[in-house]
Parts: C-alpha cells; structure tokens; sequence
C-alpha cells in the first residue's frame, strides 16, 4: 500500500425532500487499500456510495480524482472514470453465461452484429482466470453460487478497467469457505493497485480484510482511522454514540406452562421432529442454511404440509392447514426476506401492521380505519419506528424500521408463539438491542419464541435452550449453561 | 389524512382529470356543440358501457392479473339475457340469469388461475375463445331480438333527469370504491397484487380472494351486457369484441400499474372517460374513424408514457 490518493470526496452533502441524507461528508481513498464504510441502517452509507457510482448526485461539495476536481454525471460516467459498483443484490442475467454478463451490451462483433463468441469467452475465461477462482467463463450463471456469481461481477468491473470497486455487503450470503475466497480475492485486487470500498456490518470480519475505516452516523462524518488503531468497541460506541455495555441484554424470566410441542413431525424436508417450546423461554434454533431450519417454522406456520406427526398448542392437538389458521391459533412468524415475504413494500406502515388483524377489526367485511390507526400509532411509539407517518410506504424505510413493522404485526396481532426467523439480519447495531429487548419484554409478558438464526453469538446471547438441525433432523439439543459455539458447530455439521 | 397526505395519495388522480379537462376545454373550442347538456349525457351514457367493465378490470389488474374475456363474457351473457326475455319470463330473472352466467365464467377464470396455477394471460385468453363460442352456439350465430320492452327502461328511461345506465355506472363506481379503500377484501386486493407471498403468510385468502376477483370482473361484464342489449334491444353474439382493450385501456389511463398492487377506482372512472370524450369529440369534429383508431392509441400511450415520466420525477 502506499499513500497515493486516487479519490477525494470533500464537504458532500445530499439532502432529498424533507430529509438530509448526507451533512457534509469527507471520504478520500488512497491507492489499493480496502477502505471501510461503517455506519448503522439510514447512516448515508449507501447514499455517498451511490453519488460516487452516478446513481444519485450530489447537493453540494467536490469529488476529486487523482487530485482533479470531477463531477460524476451518471452511471456510465462512473464507469468511465473507473469505478466499479457491486451490489448486494447482484445485477447479472442468470438466463446468460458468465463470459456474455462479463461483456453485456459490450459484445466483440463483427459488422454485421454476429457475436465472436471465440473471442468473448476467450477474453472473459482470462478475466477470470486472472482472479484466481475457478469458474468456466459458458456457465450459465443460474447455476452459479452466490460467491462465483460475485466474481463473475467482479471480473466485469475489471474489464471496464475499474480502479475503485465498491463492494456493498458482499459477505451477508456466503459460507465460511465462500468468505474466505472472497478475501483472497480482495488481496490480489489490492496488490493490483485497486482500491476498494467496503461496506459491511459485520464487525468481526472488518479486521481481518480492512485497511482504513471511515464511520457515518447519521449522514455525518464521524471518523478515520487505521483499522490496527480501533478495537471494536470503538467503532461501535462511533457508530452509535453510546457504549452498548450489552450487546446482548438476555433477561431470564420463570419459565412457564408448555405452548408448543411437537411430536415425530416430518415432510419432504423434516424427519421426526420432537421438542416442546414454554411461556417465558427463548428457544434458539441453529443450522446451517438448508438444514431444514426455515422448513420446521414454515411447518408450524401452515405454510408447508406436514405428513406425519403432530403439533399441540397449548395442549389440545391441532391440525394447521394455512396461515390463516396459524394466526389464529396465535402464532406469529417473522420471516427470514422480509423484503419479498414479510412486508408488501408498496403498502403503507399501517396497511402493512393491519394486514393479518383485520378481521377483528372489521365488522361484515368493512375494517374500521379508527382502530387502525390507534393500532398503528401505538406501536409507531411503542417500537420507536422511525417513519414520517402512518401513510408512509414502507419500501421507503430502512432495514431496521421495516424489521419493527414485521414485528409490529405480530405483536398487533396477539401472537404468543412468536417465530422469528433471522431477526437481526442486516440490521444495524443499535436496531438490534432494541429487538433483543423488544423480544424480553414479550417472554416477560408470556409469550414463547422460536428464535432461527445464523450467528451463534446471536444464539448464545439470547436462548434459553438451543436446538441444532442438521438434514431436516435436531441433531443437538442444549441447554444454554451447556452451550458453546465448538459443540453447536459440531452437531450443525453432523459430526 | 391531512392535506398534504391527501395529495400526495391522489395525485396521481388531480393529473389525469387536468388531462380530461383539458380535452373537454379544446373539444369545446374547436366545436360548440360539444358542450351542451345533451351531448354530455350522451357521453356519459356512452361511456357506461366501457366504465363498467373497467371496474372490473381494476379489481383484478391490481391483484396484477389480466382479463382478456370481458367482451366475449358480455356477448354470452347478453344472449342468454336476452332468450330468457323472449320466451316470456320475468326481467329480474333474466337480469339475474344475466349476471350470473358472467360471474359463473369469472369464477372459472378464477379457479383456473388460482387452483389451475394457469396465468391469468392464458386462463381468460382461453375464456375469450370459449365464452364466444358458447354465445355462438346458443344463439345459432344470430341476434336474439323481439322481447318485450321492459327491459328498454334500462337503456332510454331517466332517474332524476339523469340517464339510467349513467344512474348505474355512478352507483357500481361508488360501490367498488367503498370496497377496495374501505373492506377488507379491498386491503387484500392491494396486498396480493403487491406482494402475494407476503400476503399468504399474513393469513390472507389468496385463492379466495382472487377467484372473487375475477368473479366480480365477469359479474360486471354481465351488467354490462344488460345495458348494452336494453339499449340495442336485442343480443348479439358477436358485441363486445375488443372491449377488453378499452377496459384496459380505460384502467392504465386512470394510474393503475399493470405490475399490481396500485390504483384507484375514479383514476378508472377518468380514464373511461378520457376515452369517451375523445371517441365523441372526433366524431362531432367528423374525424374520420380510420384516424379516430390512431388517435386513440396515441393518447393511451402518451398517457402512460407521461404517468412515467412523472413516477420518476417523483423518486
């Protein structure tokens, strides 16, 4: 690394109507580093990067490159000045192989238009290549992982010789394994001279691949320092201007009567599925993806059948055919997406926290709009959402706000058996003391909650009891004292 | 709601009426006759037709489906209407027998799609053929007429100086507006069209509540189809062809997005008459009807071409 600055963002600001995303921000980027962007949900993450990739512009201020002042026009701008952007949600055609994404609507031709698909793919498997992973350039994407589908993007941006890479939450769907490829990957850009800006939430990871940190709160400029000056603490108590003595703040209550219990419960995904859930207990559940956790919540949930078996709540056996009939045996699930399950984002805050509670709202079919919005209002307060109105779309929030309307469904609606599958995922720090205290206060009040979830600290912090499944079968089961990371792990990978 | 939110909801609305009275400003520049009371009543009356079937298609374009059989719907219903009337039963049975039979083809659209898995582009593509056929077949290919003339009170009779067919759209547009903004099946309606997934795991009906829907969208061609054969005073087997266009039309014109879970029953009622207004301006200005085509498809396109323009702004 050296100490060449190849971007300058001075005094930036972007305010849209009614909000002010971004206060006078400074960023600058020095030659192959990995520069981390950190900052909860509705920081101005997103929105400096998006000035810098041509998506939005800026209000006021000046971006420098290699010390010329630059204004970024649109996104093929951008890209022209070498900046290359991968999202979270990847921008591929998966109907196409990698080397035709590589070279979309840049296709080497003849005059006639036919494509030289010798010289596409040749040029494309050496791209490729040069990254060091092993993918074939006429793969289809579909059948990519999510991890190569990312190379496949990086290598694009690289053809379009980027010289700034911006990776925006590149680890929240990979493995391990995946992750760890990833950051060979990052090294060999930088030792190449790139640079790259990174945005990730999760702190642990900051420390092995970043180089420098650069912390957003609120869309003001907070701080840089070298990554080997901060501990963790630091960049939390800067992201969220207060020490967070706990980041888990598990209260333990009297655990109460059974709620829940499932007995020799299987489908196409589960097999003999036996534990019994109680008032006043967090159950943690932990698996690696496709170990059948997500399966079992949509079974209780009367999404998917069940073959065999039996559920009882609250001791009388019951037969769960649809969510309907889940609701109204009280259970509430919090699904994994919440995007494309849990919210229909172009809907409003209160449409959204009524839609599974209007029939006791509503008499002969027509829902009365006054205990609507005192429903809404309340838990607007309640849950501390941060939304305009009641009438705000909710595809306008952030992750963390839209998290609050989900959960606002299911406290609205009574559910004592809450699900919660994934509750913190991409959610910012502070967000998520408040749900984990959020999820204290219902076991406090009686409830139960099933809590999936993928990070195991999450899991330890929080339980009561931990199940573990592996191959759609509950392959541990602990209590929390008994708990560690080294068994959980153990029994998840089945061995 | 407070004012602004007011707005910033209906909008979207305030601009497509702008548009039509616009229209309704250079119609009356260009001929004096258009606005008169009499003309406008004709409008309105004329409009009827399409509006109806418009609401319809509103209900089941927000759940983000397609209904490409309302027109063959009308004729089957109308002949069945109409063979009821001349064998001498009663008008409420054969209006009954009328809406019925396009409710019955509503549902099987319905069905088809819901427990069929079928989209809704195929299903009622399939409707469109079948429900022609069928008003073919019962009516040997001919118009059914000579029925006695009750049913002419529907077409040319009055309430309060105001047309009867023009009595009845009001009342169909007021009644779909209180269902979707205020009834639960309205909510869900939305809520499918906007995210079905979501939908279901909030204890929605989605099978259910979409058959419903492209019940109550072929319900509504059979009252469609009563007016139409009042006001012919017989059935043809063969009305209605690409009224499914224009009630489309009429829909996307009024801000309803074809992608589901947006829009709003008088941006509908606009877009009827946008339509209406322009069909009759045209004729009084003795346009010919092969340009009168053109101008039409222009306006459905520059109308969705604008309302884009205008989303994107807004972002």
């Amino acid at each position: 690394m050296n100490n060449d600055i190849v971007l300058q963002m001075r005094h930036i600001s972007k305010s849209f109507p009614g909000v002010i995303a971004l206060d006078n921000v400074d960023f600058q980027l020095r030659k192959g580093e990995v520069h981390i962007l950190l900052g909860e949900n509705g920081a101005g993450k997103s929105t400096l990067v998006k000035i810098l990739s041509g998506a939005y512009q800026k209000t006021s201020g000046d971006i420098f490159f290699h010390s010329t002042k630059t204004e970024i026009n649109d996104p093929k701008h951008a890209q022209n000045l070498g900046i290359g952007i991968i999202y979270q949600e990847l921008n591929l055609v998966s109907q196409l192989s990698a080397g035709e994404n590589i070279f979309l609507g840049r296709e080497p031709a003849n005059n006639l238009g036919v494509i030289d698909y010798k010289k596409l793919f040749g040029e494309a498997q050496k791209l490729i290549d040069d990254l060091k992973v092993d993918i074939d350039a006429r793969r289809l994407v579909k059948d990519l992982g999510v991890a190569q589908q990312q190379m496949v993007e990086v290598a694009k941006a690289l053809s379009l010789n980027a010289q700034i890479l911006i990776m925006d939450e590149p680890t929240s769907a990979l493995t391990d394994q995946e992750i760890k490829e990833l950051f060979a990957s990052i090294r060999r850009l930088k030792d190449k001279g790139v640079s790259i800006i990174y945005i990730s939430h999760r702190l642990e990871e900051l420390f092995e691949i970043g180089d420098r940190v650069t912390v957003l709160r609120d869309g003001k400029y907070v701080g840089t320092h070298d990554i080997q000056d901060v501990t963790k603490s630091d960049l939390i108590s800067m992201m969220v201007n207060r020490e967070l003595k706990e980041q888990f703040p598990k209260q333990t209550f009297k655990i109460g009567d059974e709620i829940l219990r499932l007995e020799g419960v299987s489908n196409q995904h589960l097999h003999e599925i036996n534990f019994s859930l109680h008032r006043g207990e967090i159950l943690g559940i932990a698996g690696l993806l496709g170990s059948g956790r997500t399966e079992l919540a949509r079974a209780i949930f009367g999404y998917d059948n069940i073959r065999n078996g039996n559920i009882f709540i609250n001791g009388k056996n019951e037969i769960i055919t649809s969510p309907k009939k889940a609701i109204k045996l009280g259970i509430g699930y919090l699904t994994e997406d919440r995007k494309s399950q849990g919210l229909v984002l172009n809907l409003s805050v209160r449409e959204n926290i009524c839609l599974p509670n209007l029939d006791n709202w509503s008499k002969l079919g027509v829902v009365s709009s006054k205990k609507e919005n005192e429903a809404t209002q309340k838990y607007i307060s309640e849950l501390h959402i941060k939304t305009p109105g009641m009438h705000q779309k909710t595809i306008l929030l952030s992750g963390g706000n839209q998290q609050k309307v989900v959960m606002s469904k299911w406290l609205c609606s009574h559910a004592d058996i809450l699900i919660f599958d994934e509750p913190t995922r991409g959610i910012d720090v502070g967000s998520k003391v408040e749900i984990y205290q959020l999820m204290n206060k219902l076991i406090a009040e009686g409830a139960a909650i099933i809590m999936i979830s993928s990070e195991l600290p999450e899991l330890l912090g929080m339980s009561d009891r931990i199940l573990v499944m592996h191959q759609g079968k509950i392959s541990g089961d602990f209590p929390i004292e008994e708990a560690n990371q080294e068994k959980i792990l153990h029994c998840a990978l089945g061995v | 709601m407070d004012q602004k939110e007011f707005f910033l909801h209906h909008g979207r609305q305030f601009g497509t009426l702008l548009g039509l009275l616009i229209l309704c400003i250079v119609l009356w520049i260009l001929s004096p006759y258009f606005l008169t009371v009499s003309n406008l009543l004709n409008i309105a009356q004329q409009t009827s037709i399409n509006a109806i079937i418009a609401v319809g298609m509103t209900f089941v374009i927000i759940t983000a489906g397609i209904d490409l059989s309302v027109g063959s719907i009308l004729a089957f219903s109308g002949v069945v209407l109409a063979s009821i009337l001349r064998i001498g039963l009663p008008l409420p049975l054969a209006i009954f027998a009328g809406l019925g039979v396009g409710m019955v083809c509503g549902l099987l659209n319905g069905l088809l799609i819901t427990y069929g898995k079928l989209p809704p582009f195929i299903s009622t593509l399939g409707m469109m053929s079948v429900a022609r056929g069928a008003a073919l077949l019962y009516s040997s290919g001919r118009p059914i007429s000579g029925f006695s003339g009750s049913l002419r009170f529907l077409a040319t009779g009055e309430i309060l100086y105001i047309p009867t067919p023009v009595v009845i759209m009001i009342v169909v547009y007021l009644i779909a507006h209180f269902i979707l903004t205020r009834t639960k099946f309205g909510r869900y309606t939305y809520a499918i069209g906007g995210n079905e997934e979501a939908s279901v795991l909030s204890g929605v009906n989605v099978k259910l509540n979409k058959a419903m829907v492209y019940g109550i969208c072929g319900m509504l061609s059979g009252l469609a189809a009563v007016i139409l054969t009042a006001r012919l005073n017989s059935a043809q087997p063969i009305a209605g062809i690409m009224y499914e266009l224009d009630a489309i039309a009429a829909t996307v014109i009024g801000g309803t997005s074809l992608m589901g879970g947006e829009g709003t029953i008088f941006g509908t009622l606009i877009g009827a008459f946008i339509m209406g207004v322009l069909r009759n301006g045209l004729n009084l200005l003795g346009v010919s009807s092969f340009i009168q085509q053109i101008v039409i498809g222009s306006v459905i396109i520059i109308a969705v071409l604008v309302d884009m323009a205008l989303k994107r702004q807004k972002q």
